[in-house]
Formats: structure tokens, C-alpha cells, sequence
């Protein structure tokens, strides 16, 4: 798969006059602010000097607008409004035209292909109100195949730029694609970009699978497999779709595994007499420790940010609850008092919170609170939501919804940690068990 | 023990591979009727036959919401398997835990996991040996009923004892 290993250049180009300093202009966007009117923008056909650059310039200019659209916080001004056209990526910029059409960013791009057969795109954006460009030019250079990630690219520039939060668009997710009726599901491991383009199958659906994890980097994937008959944890080289399964005790199950930031070491529940709770172990050793020793439920851990502590649910309250421990062990302090059941905890990229799901009086919501369990806020209700994973800038939320009854269907939805634009991710077909990778080099 | 009767009746037209494993991926509502009689697992009226354990004796055993005890039902039928699995010592079993729907993923593979070990703690307490019993937990993965009301839970929060020919047979 060419387009998974390709490697894009980044080249930066300093076309325009002296950098003018725009990080406190009027563009922009305060996320933290609760935004309610989605900033106006226009993003006209990139501009091809062949008929296939032509062709590609309109594909990328759609996924651009797609990404930025997609975020609730940016609102395209479509086409037909349009009163210039950008026939030539060095033409001044009519701001008058673009004003006229109320657009408040523009963004204009300009495909090539170059000699060695490899896509060239450049794009500026421009403040139209202002009447400058708003940062640098960029060009990036990519296989033809990767162009959508050279979208991605250019969508998460213009995101950080206008929003001041790094990117998130040149994102995979990896997910478990589900089919078959509830009785009958069938399951396999599936690896996507985050806006649901570019599917990969990474397993069959002969053996039930669950709940995959990717490493820090993305290069890897922990999930749980019944290969074997029982549940026990494998890493998955996505590159090269291999895998192998973890060492563990016989006669015990092993699920739920997490990496640390290290990505050399996982965080997992093992399951004796009946008992589960969670280990820690090295990846290429094998050698495992055990973490928490209690009659309850311990699972579904996630560390945080610096790898020292992990958050995870156990029910030794009576009901499942959220809690804190050092990543080496020991004693944990309880962070969730609400009314109801916590579980899945995970800490946000940011380290700033933790994202969970709630089950309160039959319904079932996504959230987040802080870390020490204060200003929860929850973000989803529905009949069955779970298992949320953080967009690599820990401003979006991407969770399973399933929905009631004996048709029932898992599908993939996000939604911003305000709450706000929440929506299905598009799949093919049934989908769960969402994790976020990091964004692409 | 109701609950029973559906699987008995099913049952009855499943083939072996089936049959041992009821909760497996056949179409509840249609596929039990064509195969009557196939009795690949032997007659439920034959004490020695798997079929007789699944249907006669009951190969199932229920829980309350997020509760792994055994009732005073599932001990009698647990009574039965223990019974059934220290006369037919050519069989191994293997313990299946299961969830309603009303959980997150993991935490109801542990608690599957729990309930599987209270039947394995139980038929062992009344003397089949360990190393005849596994246990695994589905979690929420393998409903066999599948609406979201109640008296489809009651039936999914279960234990199945699933039989296997051992090395003896």
C-alpha cells in the first residue's frame, strides 16, 4: 500500500513579501470561547496547469472544504456565490470580490505534477477582511495516490492557523468493521483515515475481535483476538499487517490492552478465577507485572500523557467507577462521584482531561472531566453510546453509538469536547471500537 | 426454567455442531426446522448424550443485572451438569460467560468472566475435576436474544456449559 508508506515532503516556500506578524489579527477562532457562528470562508478549485491537475486541484480543493466544514467552526461559501474566479495562483487577490461574498478566509492552491511523476501543491491563505495572506504560502509534495492526505495537510494549516490548536485531519483510525445481525456479528479489524476514506481491512471476520488501540506512533495496533478460542492480546504491524500474540498465563484471558507513551510497554486486564486485573508489560520482552490486586473488576486503563499514571474502571465500590493510580501501581484515588456508572476512561492528549462514558437511569453518554473528577460535562445521550478516543489535538471526541433493539446497528459518530457538531463518521457498514492515531508525519 | 423451552425445541432440530453450542451462529428463527431428527448428538432420551445434558439437564444457567450468584434454580441444574460431567468422564467442558447489552465492552468480559468462574467454582465444589472445565467470557459479543427490553437481557446474562469429546473418548 504505497499511499500508507508514503513519505510526504514538506517543503516550506517563502513566496510572499516579509512575514507579517498575524497571530493577533481578526481571523481567528477561540474554541475555548463557545464559537456560535461558523466563520465564512471560500475555497475555489485549486488551480491545475493540466487537465488531470485540473481535475485533482477540484478534488483537493472539496476535501479541504470538507475537513474545515466538518468541524462546525467554518462555513463555505459555495461557488456558484463566488464573484472572482482564481484563474492563477499568482494573480492578486481580488479582496473586494471575496468581501463582497461575505467569505472572511480564502484559500487558494495550485496542483502540479512534477517531474518525477509526484504531486506538487501549494496553497496561501488569505485574511480577506484585512486584505493579506495570513502566515506563509506552503507547498507540499506527495504521491498522486496520497492526494487526499496532501488535503488533509493543507486543511490542517489553515485549522491552526485560523484556530491557534494544532490540526487533526492527517489522522487514521482504526475501528472494528462489524456486519451480520446482532445474534450473528461477524468482526474484523479495519484501519480508516479519519473521515472514513481509504478503508483497509486488517483482519478476516473468522475470529470475533475487539476493541483496537493504536500505538503512539501509528505504526502498530493492540487489540483483543478469540484466535485462540479465548481472549488473548495481539500487535498488529500495520505496514506490514503481521502479527503476533502476547505472552501470557494459561488458562487466564487477556484483554483491554493499552500502550504507555513509551510504546514499548502495555497496560492490559488479565482475568484468573474469575478475578480480572490489570498488568503491565514489556512488549518485546514479554515479561509482565502486576498492577492492582483486588477482588474486583480492574480494566479498561489508559495512561496519561507522560506515561505516569493510568486511569481505569473497577468496581470495588460496588459499582463501576473511575480512578487514578501511578503507573507503577500501588493505591488509587477514586475521581468519579457522580450518580451512575463510569467506565473507559481515557486522558486526553492534552493531559488536561479525561473522556469516559456514563450509564445513568437506562441512557448512556459520552464525557469529560478533569482529571481530579471536577467539571464533568456530558457531551452525548443515547441509547447506547461508549468507548470514546481522543483527535490527536484533544478537541474532538470519536466514539460507538449503537442503536435500541433487534435491528440494531454500531456506527462510529464524533463530537467536540463542547459538545457541539456532533455527527456520524461515515463507514461502509457497522463499525465500533474507534482509536484515534496520531497525526501523520 | 422457561427459558428452557426455546432452546429445547431448537435443539431438537440441530446437528451436532450445533447443537453443543446453541448460541453459535444459526438463525434462531428458522434453521431449527428442517433438520429434525438429525440427532447428531445423540437422543435427549439417551442419559449419556450431550443432547440429554443440554436439554434434559439444562445447559444454561442465568443472572441477575450485574450479579454473578448463582440462584437457587441454577444450582439445581448445576447439580444436574455436575452430576451428568462425573458419569460421562469422556467429556470436557468448557464454561461460556455472558453479558446484556447494558454495559461498556470490557467491563462485561470481565463480568462474564465472573460468572463463568462462579459455575466453574460450583460444579468443581461438587466434584468434577478442574482440568475438565475452561472458562471464557463473550462478554456482550454473542447475544442469542436480541431485542433491548428485559426479557431478552434475562436470557443473554447467562452461563452455557459447552460440551467437548475429551482425550478419553
Amino acid at each position: 500500500m504505497i499511499r500508507y508508506m508514503m513519505s510526504l515532503l514538506a517543503a516550506l516556500m517563502l513566496w510572499a513579501l516579509p512575514a507579517i506578524a498575524q497571530d493577533s489579527g481578526p481571523l481567528r477562532i477561540e474554541i475555548t470561547e463557545g464559537v456560535i457562528e461558523p466563520m465564512p470562508y471560500a475555497a475555489p478549485d485549486f488551480v491545475g496547469e493540466s487537465a488531470e491537475a485540473a481535475e485533482m486541484g477540484r478534488n483537493l480543493a472539496r476535501v479541504v472544504a470538507s475537513d474545515l466544514t466538518g468541524t462546525g467552526l467554518f462555513r463555505e461559501i459555495p461557488a456558484q456565490a463566488h464573484i472572482s474566479r482564481i484563474t492563477s495562483f499568482e494573480s492578486p487577490v481580488q479582496y473586494a470580490d471575496w468581501r463582497a461574498v461575505k467569505a472572511q478566509a480564502l484559500i487558494t492552491g495550485a496542483v502540479s505534477v512534477d517531474g518525477s511523476g509526484r504531486l506538487v501543491v501549494k496553497f496561501r491563505i488569505y485574511d480577506v477582511f484585512a486584505g493579506q495572506e495570513l502566515g506563509n504560502g506552503l507547498q507540499f509534495v506527495g504521491t498522486r495516490d496520497g492526494w487526499r492526505r496532501i488535503a488533509h495537510k493543507v486543511a490542517d494549516q489553515v485549522y491552526s492557523r485560523i484556530t491557534g490548536e494544532g490540526g487533526y485531519f492527517d489522522s487514521r483510525v482504526v475501528y472494528v468493521a462489524e456486519s451480520g445481525p446482532k445474534d450473528q456479528r461477524a468482526k474484523r479489524l479495519a484501519i480508516m483515515d479519519y473521515d472514513g476514506a481509504n478503508v483497509q481491512y486488517l483482519t478476516d471476520s473468522s475470529s470475533l475481535v475487539l476493541a483496537p488501540r493504536f500505538s503512539p506512533s501509528g505504526d502498530r495496533v493492540l487489540y483483543t483476538s478469540y484466535e485462540t478460542g479465548f481472549p488473548r492480546i495481539y500487535v498488529l504491524d500495520v505496514a506490514s499487517v503481521g502479527r503476533r500474540v502476547l505472552p501470557t498465563i494459561d488458562g487466564t484471558m487477556s484483554f483491554a490492552p493499552r500502550f504507555a507513551p513509551d510504546g514499548r510497554t502495555v497496560v492490559y486486564s488479565l482475568t484468573q478465577g474469575g478475578n480480572t486485573d490489570l498488568y503491565r508489560m514489556d512488549v518485546s520482552s514479554g515479561a509482565s507485572t502486576r498492577l492492582t490486586n483486588a477482588p474486583s473488576i480492574e480494566t479498561a486503563p489508559s495512561y496519561s500523557p507522560d506515561g505516569r499514571q493510568i486511569v481505569f474502571e473497577s468496581d470495588r465500590s460496588g459499582t463501576p467507577q473511575l480512578y487514578i493510580m501511578s503507573a507503577g501501581g500501588g493505591d488509587a484515588q477514586r475521581i468519579s462521584f457522580g450518580q451512575g456508572r463510569y467506565g473507559t476512561p481515557v486522558w486526553s492528549p492534552r493531559g488536561d482531561l479525561i473522556a469516559f462514558t456514563k450509564q445513568s437511569k437506562g441512557r448512556f453518554h459520552i464525557g469529560v472531566m478533569r482529571t481530579d473528577g471536577s467539571e464533568e460535562r456530558l457531551l452525548t445521550a443515547s441509547f447506547l453510546d461508549e468507548g470514546p478516543t481522543w483527535a490527536p489535538n484533544g478537541r474532538v471526541i470519536m466514539f460507538t453509538r449503537e442503536t435500541q433493539g433487534a435491528q440494531g446497528q454500531a456506527r462510529l459518530y464524533s463530537v467536540d469536547i463542547s459538545g457541539r457538531n456532533l455527527k456520524q463518521v461515515q463507514t461502509s457498514g457497522g463499525a465500533s471500537d474507534p482509536s484515534w492515531g496520531p497525526l501523520q508525519n | 426454567m422457561t427459558y428452557l423451552s426455546k432452546t429445547l425445541i431448537l435443539c431438537a432440530g440441530l446437528a451436532l455442531a450445533a447443537c453443543t453450542n446453541p448460541d453459535r451462529f444459526e438463525d434462531q428463527n428458522s434453521a431449527g426446522l428442517d433438520g429434525v431428527g438429525a440427532g447428531l448428538a445423540g437422543s435427549a432420551q439417551d442419559p449419556t448424550s450431550p443432547a440429554y445434558f443440554q436439554q434434559a439437564i439444562g445447559d444454561r444457567v442465568l443472572f441477575a443485572v450485574d450479579q454473578s450468584t448463582l440462584s437457587n434454580a441454577a444450582q439445581v441444574t448445576l447439580d444436574g451438569q455436575a452430576n451428568w460431567l462425573m458419569t460421562n468422564s469422556d467429556y470436557i467442558a468448557t464454561i461460556e460467560g455472558h453479558a446484556d447489552e447494558q454495559g461498556t465492552r470490557e467491563y462485561n468480559l470481565a463480568l462474564g468472566a465472573r460468572r463463568a468462574n462462579s459455575v466453574q467454582e460450583y460444579l468443581v465444589s461438587r466434584g468434577v475435576a478442574p482440568n475438565r472445565l475452561k472458562v471464557v467470557s463473550y462478554g456482550k459479543e454473542r447475544p442469542i436474544e436480541i431485542c433491548s427490553e428485559e426479557s431478552c437481557y434475562a436470557k443473554n446474562r447467562r452461563s452455557v456449559t459447552v460440551l467437548t469429546a475429551g482425550l478419553g473418548s
